[in-house]
């Protein structure tokens, strides 16, 4: 069985600039056309971060990005695994890790190619986290960065973390989203403790001049909301 | 008649009272005389009975005794009186209001107040040289025990004087207050307490609270003797037993799991008292009421409507009412209710009385200059909401009208109280009922007004994230050990049964959050020392804990701002208005541009928002506003006029002394369906259209008929009968279904007793909790009021820079993670009282086991119609994202296909 019928009842497909993109329940992206899985902002050790700060997050929440990730790479299983940047919430961040989620994460990455992009949080990662580190990188016609850039280039990217909100009869609900124009998808951020900026903040104008569609994460599946439908925070 | 002789009173003192034509109270004096014992009281009495003079007589007099200070720096005696009110305004006021009798009797006494608004110059200076009265509120006091110099500050204070106490006991405030008292009576052991409070339905609860319920020191807390007024001393054996003592048992520590949280009948703060300990109350002073209120029920020829809260149709005879008065206080439940009253009032004042508008949502200013016209006696009404609920002092009312629904017989005796100041002469008050059922609700609270019952709440259980709080304050204050601290803060009444495992836990939180998994030991807050005392790490971690302090986590407001209409540019608004107030921010949430609501006296049209303002522009006039109210009120229903709305429902004769449209509408629906007995439920079942209606009338109050029918609905989704929504009120619910109900209940006879059967209370409670917007609501306050997250202040704006994070998304991963973490315990117990009212939901779940009567109607009966009439004018609850999501993705392809 193919990733592709495995994953038939969680994904949800569009098309990027041409070619399928799988879009998972857990905010991650699988582009069969190169058998890669795409995840942004994952923002590990967010909580231990705060909590040098003397706000004592519960520390589980690189566990459960983990465990959102861990599930997305065994179900799809692809050759390579893409993190758009900010993977670590700062540059200390990879020291922390505990030991039980440094197996975990070696665990995921084992027996496949596994490229971290660099983010604003994380210039610098050592190489003890395994991979390779890359600013940015191509996939066929697509650009992949960490943050977005304005302009005819095609990518994908992360950055912002986009949430949409409806609003309907009284009742509202906020969720992450994919944001797409057809040629550029900004990602959700996958990390546990990873806030949302809500799609219709101005930071998302310049970069989808002809609008986009959001692509909002449910319980059970993902849902398609036009860009007008989107309520402010 | 007074046991205690005016000569208690020194000259200058009696003198002064004659001066002002005044002769002292018994009970000032009763004060006094216990003052002289160094006994703790507490006073009861109505309003106008001089209370707050009593307090302070006592101190007054010491003061005046001791003489006037050198004024050397060496000659710091200190701190004497400290008053705390739950009110900035009301502290303001008293000091106000005691400057004249020291100004009069030239007494060398320095009152000053310390509130958030005091400057830094003069906080420093009440350091260094303390006052001999300060007047302040439970936040301040916290922030000075926190003070390093605390000790020296408070170690010669004689006297603690409570205001309002009934008002402060029943929130978080009471449980910080509480902690805050335990730590003065540990600095200054010589200190009695002082308790001001209205009537309420067990002083015990209160008298517990002002004295150490486990001290060491054997001259404080030993059984009390009783006063009251014209009654005989009653020594202390003769007291009655504790009433609470025969149906309360010891609370199990409040580390309860979700599935009982149901089911604990009466949690209480009854101290456990073990063997030797004998009660622990402080004296007991009460002021009998003066002449029973006159109070009725405004009669309309017209029939009310069934459903609804405006009252419109009274508004002509309150207005004749306003007319006819020298001063009209005009209550509302809400804050929108007292928008549209206000609105109404002025369309019929043709006589141009000065009516105002008075309510929490008002720019503070506004509220001020109606506080001063008030005041002066400038207004001739005002139409306002509990903001006005407590005991700052309005002058000459001679009428308080209470528009809609009382919701509590205590509640609704202190807002007539506010009439009439002086407590011999009856005070004047009207009930409006707005609908139908509050003609009931109106009716049982007149009964209860008469035989002056109370309903006011039990006493609280120390909140466990208020304890994380003060466990860091006192940290700052000085290195603390922990079974020291442990006593201590079971002195405290509402902490008297808090466990040695869940107090470790708090400290364990405070400390590194108290994970299983040990991950922040290295950046620990307070830290333990080779001493074996405990300390706070550094000086920011004390910034931090003041920035924090207190319990009141308001929900986020915002600004609302006028905007101007560009000529040049139609369609585009420009925020150059002035401010007209705040709203929640989760309201602001729910509007679209374009929606009219009222607000400020106004109806406006949300234009949206800009940076962190909502902006508005004033809507056409006649138009109509859009956006329904919150009906009801931020108060539901309590559960003694609840039981006796039920009591009236049930008993024919009773229907005798109800209008004449209700009784007729009583009958219609014997006729149509039943009329429950008391402590039955009536469950309805009807079709309507295509779909499938149950609504069912158990009396309990909003905030738990929310929750009732959101795991209603859970459970009619498992019997695949695909329920569609639901709408509550305080009286009853509807759920409406595509699947058929009654056809359900009719195969399977006992499907109803299952549907509304207890363990609901389980699996399904938990599974909602998961994902229910109300739940994370309680446990963000519960976050910032332990400290685990930073308040965020009024007006600060978002960037994003800002260290935030999102309380909804700690609350999905620790749940999932540590479900039985101290700070998910504590939003548990919030819960079980608060916003999802899961007790008395389980109460009620209790009460009606057996007794669920299913009557199936082919259509809606008389009861039902006024439920049913929420639906359209009230929200529909629902926390399921996917279908709200379903619906928004279904209107983009309507669009697509029209």
């Amino acid at each position: 069985m193919t990733a592709l019928q495995k994953n038939k009842q969680t994904t949800h497909e569009i098309e990027l600039k041409g070619q399928l993109a799988l879009l998972d329940l857990t905010g991650a992206m699988y582009l069969p056309a190169h058998d890669a899985l795409l995840v942004a902002d994952l923002h590990f050790e967010k909580g231990s971060s705060f909590a040098r700060r003397g706000m004592m997050l519960p520390p589980y929440d690189t566990r459960e990005t983990l465990l959102a990730l861990s599930d997305a790479v065994f179900r799809f299983n692809p050759k390579t695994v893409i993190a758009l940047g900010d993977s670590f919430h700062d540059i200390g961040g990879p020291e922390r890790l505990g030991t039980e989620e440094r197996t975990t994460l070696s665990e995921v990455q084992q027996g496949r190619e596994w490229i971290w992009v660099t983010g604003n949080h994380d210039r610098i990662l050592p190489d003890s986290i395994g991979g390779q580190v890359v600013e940015e990188m191509a996939l066929g016609s697509l650009t992949l960065r960490h943050e977005p850039m304005a302009g005819e280039q095609a990518e994908i990217a992360g950055h912002l973390h986009p949430v949409g909100k409806v609003v309907m009869r009284g009742r509202s609900t906020r969720r992450r989203c994919f944001l797409t124009d057809g040629s550029r998808c900004v990602m959700p951020a996958l990390g546990a403790y990873a806030g949302g900026l809500n799609a219709c903040d101005a930071a998302f104008k310049p970069l989808f001049a002809n609008g986009f569609t959001a692509h909002l994460i449910g319980t059970e599946r993902i849902f398609a909301i036009a860009k007008s439908m989107l309520c402010r925070d | 008649m007074s046991r205690v002789s005016a000569s208690l009173l020194p000259k200058t003192f009696r003198d002064w009272f004659k001066s002002r034509g005044w002769k002292p109270r018994a009970h000032q004096l009763d004060l006094l005389a216990k003052a002289r014992e160094g006994r703790s009281v507490l006073l009861v009495a109505p309003t106008g009975a001089g209370k707050t003079l009593a307090g302070f007589l006592p101190s007054l007099v010491e003061l005046a005794e001791r003489g006037p200070s050198r004024g050397t720096a060496k000659d710091r005696r200190g701190l004497h009186t400290l008053y705390i009110s739950p009110l900035k305004a009301l502290a303001t006021d008293v000091a106000r209001n005691l400057e004249i009798p020291v100004a009069e009797m030239g007494l060398p006494i320095r009152v000053e107040t310390r509130t958030g608004d005091t400057p830094s110059h003069k906080r420093a200076r009440q350091i260094e040289r303390p006052p001999d009265i300060l007047l302040t509120t439970p936040e301040q006091l916290a922030l000075l025990l926190a003070h390093a110099e605390a000790q020296e500050f408070f170690q010669h204070l004689r006297r603690v004087v409570l205001d309002e106490l009934h008002s402060l006991v029943t929130s978080k405030r009471g449980d910080l207050l509480s902690l805050g008292l335990a730590r003065l009576m540990t600095i200054a052991p010589q200190v009695t307490a002082v308790g001001l409070s209205a009537t309420v339905r067990e002083p015990d609860d209160l008298r517990r609270y002002l004295v150490p319920q486990r001290s060491t020191s054997p001259s404080r807390g030993e059984v009390a003797p009783e006063v009251r007024e014209g009654v005989e001393t009653q020594p202390s054996s003769a007291l009655p037993p504790h009433p609470g003592a025969l149906t309360r048992s010891d609370p199990p520590p409040p580390k309860s799991d979700v599935s009982d949280l149901g089911r604990q009948e009466r949690i209480s703060g009854t101290p456990e008292i073990r063997g030797e300990d004998k009660e622990r109350l402080a004296d007991l002073v009460v002021v009998q009421g003066g002449a029973k209120p006159d109070i009725r029920m405004l009669d309309l020829d017209e029939r009310l409507p069934l459903a609804g809260h405006t009252a419109s149709l009274s508004m002509p005879a309150i207005y004749d009412l306003i007319r006819t008065h020298k001063t009209t206080l005009v209550f509302v439940n809400t804050r929108l209710q007292a928008e549209y009253t206000f609105q109404e009032l002025w369309k019929l004042n043709d006589d141009n009385l000065a009516i105002a508008l008075h309510h929490g949502s008002l720019d503070v200013s506004q509220r001020r200059r109606v506080e001063e016209a008030m005041g002066a006696g400038k207004l001739k009404a005002v139409v306002c909401t509990a903001t006005l609920d407590l005991g700052i002092d309005w002058g000459d009312v001679d009428l308080v009208v209470n528009v809609g629904a009382p919701k509590g017989a205590s509640r609704i005796m202190q807002r007539i109280g506010r009439s009439n100041h002086r407590m011999d002469e009856p005070s004047e008050a009207y009930l409006v009922p707005a609908n139908r059922f509050e003609i009931l609700e109106c009716r049982a609270a007149l009964d209860a007004v008469h035989e002056a019952a109370q309903d006011t709440p039990d006493a609280r259980v120390g909140a466990l994230d208020v304890l994380c709080q003060h466990i860091l304050g006192m940290a700052c204050a000085g290195p603390f050990g922990l079974e020291d601290l442990y006593e201590e803060v079971r002195s405290a009444a509402p902490y008297a049964g808090l466990t040695w495992e869940d107090f470790e836990a708090c400290v364990a939180f405070v400390a590194t959050g108290g994970y299983a998994l040990r991950a922040y030991e290295r950046f620990a807050k307070i830290v333990k020392g080779n001493d074996g005392l405990w300390r706070v790490r550094d000086a920011r971690v004390a910034q931090q804990y003041r920035l924090n302090v207190g319990t009141i986590v308001e929900a986020t407001m915002i600004k609302v701002r006028l905007g101007k209409s560009m000529r040049s540019r139609p369609g585009t608004v420009l925020p150059r208005g002035r401010i007209l107030g705040e709203i929640e921010e989760y309201f602001a949430e729910t509007l679209t541009p374009g929606d009219t609501f009222v607000f400020a006296g106004e109806v406006v049209r949300f234009e949206g928002i800009s940076e962190d303002e909502v902006l508005v522009t004033r809507a056409g006039s006649g138009t109509d506003p859009m956006v329904p109210s919150y009906a009801g009120g931020k108060f539901p229903l309590s559960t003694f006029l609840a039981a006796r709305v039920r009591a009236i429902l049930a008993d024919p004769f009773e229907w005798d002394r109800l209008p004449q449209q209700m009784t007729e509408w009583l009958l219609q629906q014997r006729r149509r369906s039943i009329v429950p007995g008391a402590r039955d439920l009536l469950v309805e079942t009807f079709p309507r259209g295509n779909r499938f209606y149950m609504t069912c009338f158990p009396f309990e109050g909003r905030l738990a008929h929310q929750t009732l029918g959101m795991l209603l609905t859970r459970r009619l989704e498992r019997a695949k009968l695909k329920p569609l929504g639901f709408v509550a009120n305080d009286y009853g619910i509807a759920v409406y279904a595509s699947g058929d109900i009654a056809g359900r209940a009719g195969r399977d006879p006992g499907f109803m007793d299952e549907l509304f059967s207890e363990d609901m209370l389980g699996d399904d409670l938990e599974a909602w909790l998961a994902e229910s917007s109300l739940m994370k609501r309680t446990f963000r306050q519960c976050a910032v009021i332990a400290g685990l997250i930073e308040r965020r202040f009024p007006g600060e704006k978002k960037t994003g820079k800002q260290v935030t994070i999102s309380t909804d998304l700690v609350y999905d991963v620790l749940r999932k993670h540590e479900p039985d973490h101290v700070l998910l315990r504590a939003a548990r117990a919030d819960a079980a009282t608060g916003l999802l009212d899961v007790r008395r939901l389980g109460m009620m779940l209790e009460r009606i086991r057996g007794r669920i009567i299913h009557k199936p109607l082919d259509r809606v009966s008389p009861l039902s119609v006024s439920v049913m009439l929420e639906i359209g004018r009230e929200r529909v609850y629902s926390d399921n994202a996917d279908e709200i999501l379903a619906e928004a993705e279904a209107a983009l392809l309507d669009e697509a296909l029209a």
